[in-house]
């Protein structure tokens, strides 16, 4: 397209622990504007991809770049800095303050800092905008399990990052609350988000992701749209063995 | 929380301008009780900045107010006093950032083991030089007045409420309530997590070396035993459980009330202190796990609740 690097570039990413290679060589550009699906079967080194992203473990080899500068040798706090923000697998909020003050958490100190009124206030837009609004002033001690993905979700936003990443945020969830995700993850790809999600719901991929990369065994086996990749006959025998295929 | 400010600071220098009118009533037994406070209430509430929100318990006051104690005996001859105490909080700052560096990336217990053990070992320090020197100890001789002391120790006082307010204000301040909530939400969030602590561990330590340093002429007579006496680091984090650390005030609302139990058991049971005062640890524990603080704000919330029933 233009000459531009893409927003989030990885070439030859891998991760070992010991003899496990966790992830193997991974390559793919996530464009300004994307929402890239991170899919495949359990323990093909999603997760691990997203903590390598995020700076959470280190690169054993290969390059990570955010618009075209390096950052896999960084601190996590460095590459929050920068502009890569994240949700957990596992929701972690911070269970002594409000919702309010959770949320302030990525506003003071995420990619875009802010401090005192200007703080709160994108805290709030925030706060609207994953429609807890009301909630602001809660112990999060009191939030249902989706609000609290809410919250995590606002947190993650709070800093204007330049990418976005979440991991299964919308696992867990009962249909109805699914339905709320899904149409919260699509108004964010509606403002010209970039985000990379982990996911397994399918519905939430057909219709959210502009492209997926599919991983097997820590390797990349297809790429492309999501008709694309899920009609691939590699796929389907990653995900349901070599007889179905 | 974050907005209030301007009453508690003008209420905690009018609590310290009456205290400091101590002196006047000239009773030697109540001077040296209200020097007793005034150190306690600088050492456990510069503990509390970095401990409190935290939860690293350190048990190095003891190291920082040994270095500061020997920083007046040693300079005294050579310096005059007024600069000693600046000068021990430089050194206490710089011990706290050399520890804190080294083992702020530790999780907690290691964290605790390693403070316990950093008095003990500038200590052991000491005692080698002295082997060469063949001294014992150490004599200060100055005519400081404890009332003098009293004063420098109030005014240290001020400076730790003051920094203390103006940390809970900041962004260091939030960015530690962060850290004591998730350490891993702390650095993805893009906090600088190691540079938080060590900033507020060196500000703890220069406190505790000023207060070693303003204390040593009262002594008259330092040596390693008495300066380093891992009891003192213990005495303060029992007194700052027993306040609270949840708010600035928390600490010295522990620190009264245990200086005049020390006091009453120091005097009857001379032989059992160590004993008692585990046994005063563990009853603070189980009976006050958040201290009087959090007796005090769970005694308002349930009488607001009553009041919004009614």
């Amino acid at each position: 397209m233009t000459g531009a690097p893409p927003t989030l570039s990885l070439r030859g990413a891998t991760k070992r622990f010991g003899g496990l290679v966790a992830v193997n060589a991974l390559d793919f550009d996530v464009a300004e504007h994307e929402v890239m699906g991170l899919i495949g079967p359990n323990g093909s080194g999603k997760s691990t991809t997203l903590n390598l992203i995020s700076g959470a473990l280190g690169c054993t080899a290969g390059t990570i770049a955010l618009r075209g500068v390096p950052i896999h040798r960084l601190a996590p706090q460095d590459i929050a800095r920068r502009g890569v923000a994240r949700t957990f697998q596992l929701v972690r909020l911070l269970p002594s303050m409000s919702v309010l003050d959770n949320v302030r958490a990525g506003a003071v100190f995420g990619h875009r800092r802010r401090w005192g009124d200007d703080a709160e206030a994108q805290a709030m837009r925030m706060l609207e905008l994953v429609g807890l609004g009301r909630r602001a002033q809660a112990p999060v001690g009191q939030l249902t399990y989706i609000d609290t993905k809410r919250v995590e979700l606002a947190r993650a936003l709070a800093g204007d990052p330049k990418v976005l990443l979440l991991d299964e945020w919308l696992a867990g969830l009962n249909p109805t609350e699914l339905q709320e995700g899904i149409a919260l993850i699509r108004r964010l790809r509606d403002e010209g988000r970039t985000i990379v999600l982990v996911e397994h719901v399918m519905d939430a991929i057909r219709s959210l992701c502009d492209r997926c990369v599919v991983m097997s065994s820590g390797t990349k086996i297809a790429e492309g749209t999501p008709q694309q990749v899920l009609a691939d006959p590699e796929v389907i025998r990653a995900y349901l063995g070599d007889d179905d295929a | 929380m974050i907005r209030s400010g301007g009453t508690s600071l003008a209420l905690t220098a009018l609590v310290l301008a009456l205290a400091a009118l101590l002196p006047l009533a000239g009773s030697p037994y109540w001077q040296s009780i209200g020097i007793s406070i005034a150190m306690f209430a600088v050492l456990t509430t510069s503990w509390a900045l970095f401990s409190g929100p935290t939860h690293y318990i350190s048990l190095a006051t003891a190291a920082f107010f040994g270095v500061g104690s020997y920083t007046t005996g040693m300079g005294i001859e050579l310096l005059p006093y007024w600069c000693l105490p600046p000068i021990a909080g430089v050194l206490g700052a710089a011990m706290a950032a050399l520890v804190g560096l080294a083992t702020l990336r530790l999780s907690g217990v290691y964290f605790v083991i390693f403070t316990l053990g950093l008095a003990e070992l500038v200590r052991q320090i000491i005692i080698w030089f002295q082997n060469f020197s063949g001294q014992k100890g150490l004599y200060v001789l100055t005519k400081i007045t404890e009332a003098q002391i009293y004063w420098q120790l109030l005014g240290l006082a001020a400076l730790v409420y003051l920094a203390g307010w103006a940390i809970g204000r900041s962004r260091l301040g939030f960015a530690l309530r962060i850290i004591g909530d998730d350490e891993q939400v702390a650095r993805h969030s893009g906090i600088n997590t190691a540079r938080a602590k060590v900033a507020l561990f060196m500000i703890s330590g220069a406190a505790a070396a000023v207060v070693g340093a303003i204390l040593a002429p009262r002594y008259v007579y330092i040596e390693p035993a008495t300066a380093f006496t891992p009891m003192l680091s213990f005495q303060v984090v029992i007194m700052a459980l027993l306040g609270g650390t949840g708010r600035l005030w928390g600490p010295v609302v522990g620190v009264i009330p245990f200086t005049f139990l020390w006091e009453a058991i120091s005097s009857s049971f001379p032989n059992q202190t160590t004993l008692l005062l585990g046994v005063c640890f563990l009853v603070i524990v189980y009976v006050l796990p958040r201290g009087f603080v959090g007796l005090i704000e769970a005694v308002r919330r349930r009488v607001a609740a009553r009041e919004g029933v009614a």
